[in-house]
């Protein structure tokens, strides 16, 4: 029953959207309070059946009803109740479902947390979001629809991929999906203040705190990705430029060149027209990302059941939103405020600057993405474009944004001067190229990776702290928390860096071959493999073998790879072996048994400063989300909502 | 006004090259096995229900048939069989079933609980005759004419279409035999 | 022209000139690092580039697969059905290799049409994925009205 019951509140979560995307519209329009009204109530709705829907499919799960196809193709019945509950998105038709629920969750803290926004904009922006529901709904139910019943019913299931059961996997895709959807809250805002002819700094205050959100949630979620990939791929590396995870990396370029330029918008009214674009190029690159990822048209490492009829949806689905985005803005822009001129030094340069920057790379992606495409297109033969190719570009496009990022806090509005800027960074410049070098030499690193990655990281976390002091000394209440978020988000590029060089620099990396008892030397560490075990899971049995790890005379560690066989699907999984620091990641990956002689291949990775990696991003996404927490938007918010409420409400376009 | 319409021709753009895109792909995977038009390649293989009995390349030619891909594991398998039953039942022409990369046990299950469709069974367990088949994944579906080329192969599942179109070309594999 | 027309002028020349550079810099590096993906009929026909990395997909030969037993060096075979091409690699294989699974190696061919991979993927799921499952559904009497007692 739970499944009908599913489907049931799909259908009528669809209908309160078709009415929201309508009725609270035409209210705006002609100003009808009571039809406006309806916008949040709508809203609220939509997401209990969202919920609903989303809790029918959980449960299917739970109870192992197989005559739903999707439970009995990535559930059975050896599987843990928490791998069934997360199995719910761990294939196509499920993470659309959760991709809704998000955006329902999304409509309702925007239905929530915007009393003090005017109705008339909360009534638009709702609106517009009840049209992407409307799209994604109609998506889910006509070609990806979870509650389809197979009758009659196997006995079990096929298995969830072994890939997906695991920690990362639990909270990669929810947390990569707010961050998608989230940028629909920033679209909307912007179509809002597009259709209300009225794209002045208001909205864009509004919209803030709601793009920082969704950027830090897609920076969790990113990073997140990148380290399952680490250790569950069994590969070793962090990010392979796979055109699934491009398809998540260009919305966050694009994200990030938005949430600096809506900074300039709203507080010198410079740019709103490229911020207008750039929300909508923020929500329509996720759209294409999940095009890509979904219609098989890019063939990709970790790519979901591919069907071009559904790649045909979505590209309507975008040609829509999109294009009548797109036509809007044609249409309405020239009516765009101009802001105040600004001189060539001053704050709002150096954020053209960072725009510029980020969204040619963003560009540089999408091309290195596409390219394949083309050049099947053209017949030129299939090809695939190497990981050098984004490496390069991105040291290109990155290394004067790491040299400039530092400026740009310590600039003014309007107009500057370069030496003014410069003098209090110069002792910052000065100190982390000797502390750098202090460091390298400790480590005993002269390569030109690891020296530029510790100089160029020591500037930015020298630069955030140094703007930090200065502005907490300045000001009597000490840092807003929107200060608080900037510093630590631009620190955090610091420790990224840093790790990312590193690792890309010092990785030691070797396939062995090695037998129990044997003992293998690599860069001062000896791993020996004592025994090769037979161990059982819940619905697997492995290899695992028995390393301990001795530097000098001390153990350091114990660690049991294992090579797992699935029972259900028949398929085998390298369950990697760790011993995280905070200097350094030991991995090992047991390849397979050589032969009757009991020994195995085995990889050996010894990671420096791997954690770094995945501690920056995560301090990144930390600084966005107290931005966005920031009193000001709300106050603000508030004081001009009641300025506005009481010039009376705007007069219908 | 012009300047405004800039992004919505990028934009544009990028939806063509993305429809064409879902066209290539499309095309992609209607790449022909290079097998076809090539006579079946040499084999000999154990049945199913008797794994004594074997049957080779010679035994089979004279008539024409189809030979269909399927395993237990295989989900999409379950999905068509319902199309394979009716190819059973209504063509005109023998149906061979492949059980490739299998257990007995588990084929026999599967045949217990779904039923058997086939007028005659392969086994290959190691999965070595299927690649000189040409087989890339579970479902496929071969037509083989009377004198053991292969002339058609369709990849994955059957549905009411390629049920239809499958039906077309054994009557006329039929009709050429006869001939 | 006013001051903040000339400025903005030249804003817009400067970005231009960028993008135009970045441009022409990606095109090349996309150039420099397009892997083009071979079969070994392509192989065989010899139109595969030589001494340049390419990407060799098609099935492991069944029985091909000779491991060294006291290094990492494996040596299989590659086909389409049509045409073989050896291929050599060093190192550990991915979980999903298999003979008769479908792999895509990475490497270049020596003059002796010899590949040699450095690194080896293999296909992720030999079941097709049935889109059709709904439509089949359908047509074999099992549509969802009858589905929902």
């Amino acid at each position: 029953m739970s499944a009908e019951l599913g489907q049931i509140s799909l259908i009528l979560a669809l209908v309160l959207a078709a009415l929201l995307s309508v009725l609270p519209m035409i209210g705006a329009q002609r100003n009808n309070e009571a039809l406006m009204k309806l916008a949040p109530s709508l809203a609220i709705g939509q997401f209990v059946f969202l919920a609903g829907a989303f809790a029918a499919l959980a449960w299917a799960f739970l109870q192992h009803d197989f005559t739903v196809t999707y439970v009995a193709m990535h559930s059975n019945l050896l599987l843990p109740w928490y791998y069934r509950l997360t199995a719910v998105w761990g294939s196509h038709e499920g993470s659309l479902l959760l991709w809704m629920l998000l955006l329902g969750g999304w409509m309702l803290a925007v239905a929530a947390f915007s009393r003090s926004v005017p109705r008339i904009f909360t009534a638009r922006v709702l609106s517009v979001m009840g049209m992407v529901s409307v799209g994604f709904l109609l998506f889910i139910l006509f070609t990806s629809n979870p509650f389809e019943r197979i009758l009659p019913g196997p006995i079990d299931g096929r298995d969830l991929n072994p890939l997906l059961q695991d920690v990362g996997m639990i909270f990669h895709p929810p947390l990569l999906y707010m961050g998608y959807v989230g940028f629909a809250v920033a679209f909307a805002f912007a179509i809002a203040g597009l259709i209300g002819g009225r794209v002045e700094r208001d909205w864009v205050r509004w919209s803030r705190p709601w793009t920082l959100a969704a950027w830090a949630f897609l920076t969790f979620g990113i990073a997140l990705g990148s380290w399952w990939a680490y250790y569950e791929l069994g590969w070793g590396g962090w990010w392979f430029w796979d055109p699934v995870e491009n398809a998540s990396f260009i919305p966050w370029l694009i994200g990030t060149a938005l949430i600096h330029s809506q900074a300039v918008t709203e507080k010198r009214g410079a740019f709103p027209a490229w911020t207008v674009l750039l929300s909508i190029a923020a929500f329509s690159m996720s759209l294409l990302g999940t095009f890509l990822v979904r219609s098989g048209v890019l063939t990709s490492v970790h790519a979901f059941a591919n069907d071009p009829e559904r790649g045909l949806f979505i590209l309507a689905f975008m040609a829509v939103v999109t294009g009548g985005a797109l036509t809007l803005y044609a249409l309405r822009a020239p009516r765009i405020m101009t802001g105040e001129g600004f001189d060539w030094i001053s704050r709002e340069s150096a954020l053209l600057l960072n725009n510029v920057f980020f969204t040619v790379s963003a560009a540089m992606v999408l091309l290195g993405t596409l390219y394949p495409l083309i050049i099947d297109f053209m017949g030129w033969g299939q090809i695939s474009v190497g990981p050098p190719y984004f490496g390069a570009m991105f040291i290109l496009l990155m290394t004067p944004v790491v040299l400039l990022l530092p400026l740009g806090p310590f600039t003014r509005w309007k107009r500057d001067g370069f030496m003014r800027i410069l003098q209090p960074l110069a002792v910052t410049a000065a100190i982390s190229i000797v502390a750098a070098l202090l460091v390298c030499a400790w480590l005993g690193t002269w390569s030109l990776r690891a020296v530029s990655g510790w100089i160029g990281g020591f500037w930015l976390i020298g630069g955030a702290l140094a703007y930090a002091v200065r502005t907490a000394r300045a000001s009597r209440s000490g840092l807003a928390r929107h200060q608080w978020g900037m510093t630590l988000a631009h620190a955090g590029v610091g420790v990224f860096l840093i790790g990312a060089a590193m690792v890309e620099a010092h990785t030691f990396e070797r396939d062995i071959r090695i037998a129990p008892g044997e003992t293998v030397e690599a860069a001062g560490y000896r791993f020996t493999l004592h025994e090769v075990a037979q161990v059982k899971g819940p619905n697997w049995r492995a290899d695992e073998a028995r390393f301990s790890i001795h530097k000098g005379e001390r153990e350091i560690a114990r660690m049991n790879p294992q090579k797992r066989l699935y029972h259900r699907g028949g398929q085998t999984m390298t369950q990697v072996a760790l011993k995280p620091g905070v200097f350094r990641d030991l991995y090992i990956a047991m390849g397979e048994e050589l032969g009757a002689s009991g020994a195995w291949s085995v990889r050996l990775h010894i990671k420096p400063f791997v954690r770094w990696i995945w501690g920056g991003a995560v301090l990144i996404g930390l600084g966005g989300l107290i931005a966005a927490s920031d009193r000001r938007y709300r106050q603000q918010r508030r004081q001009r909502a009641d300025a506005s409420l009481a010039s009376g409400a705007e007069a219908p376009a | 006004m012009i300047r405004m319409l800039i992004p919505l021709g990028v934009f544009l753009a990028l939806l063509a090259l993305l429809i064409a895109g879902l066209q290539t792909s499309e095309n992609r995977k209607l790449v022909q096995s290079p097998l076809i038009g090539k006579p079946m390649p040499d084999f000999s293989l154990p049945g199913l229900y008797d794994p004594e009995s074997t049957t080779s390349r010679a035994d089979l030619l004279g008539e024409p048939f189809i030979l269909n891909v399927w395993g237990s594991w295989c989900w999409a398998c379950r999905v068509e069989h319902p199309f394979v039953e009716r190819l059973g039942n209504e063509a005109p022409i023998a149906l061979v079933g492949f059980n490739w990369k299998d257990e007995r046990e588990d084929a026999l299950a599967w045949i217990d609980q779904f039923g058997d469709a086939w007028d005659r069974h392969l086994v290959d367990f190691e999965g070595k005759v299927a690649i000189d088949l040409g087989v890339y994944g579970a479902p496929e579906t071969f037509l083989v004419d009377h004198e053991g080329v292969i002339r058609h192969k369709h990849i994955g599942p059957i549905d009411a279409n390629v049920f239809q179109d499958l039906m077309r070309r054994a009557m006329e594999l039929k009709a050429e035999a006869e001939s | 022209m006013t001051p903040t027309r000339k400025k903005r002028l030249a804003v817009v020349a400067l970005i231009v000139l960028g993008v135009g550079a970045a441009t022409a810099v990606a095109i090349t590096a996309l150039n420099d690092n397009m892997l083009y993906f071979v079969s070994p009929t392509d192989v065989h026909a010899a139109t595969a580039p030589q001494d340049k990395q390419i990407r060799l997909g098609g099935l492991v030969a069944a029985g091909s697969v000779q491991r060294d037993p006291d290094s990492l060096e494996v040596r299989f075979t590659v086909t389409d059905g049509r045409h073989d091409v050896p291929v050599s690699f060093e190192g550990i294989l991915p979980d999903l290799f298999r003979e008769g699974q479908g792999v895509i190696a990475h490497g270049y061919l020596d003059e002796g049409g010899h590949f040699h991979a450095h690194e080896v993927l293999a296909r992720h799921d030999e079941t097709y994925m049935p889109p059709e499952v709904m439509k089949s559904l359908e047509a074999a009497g099992h549509p969802p009205e009858a589905s929902k007692q």
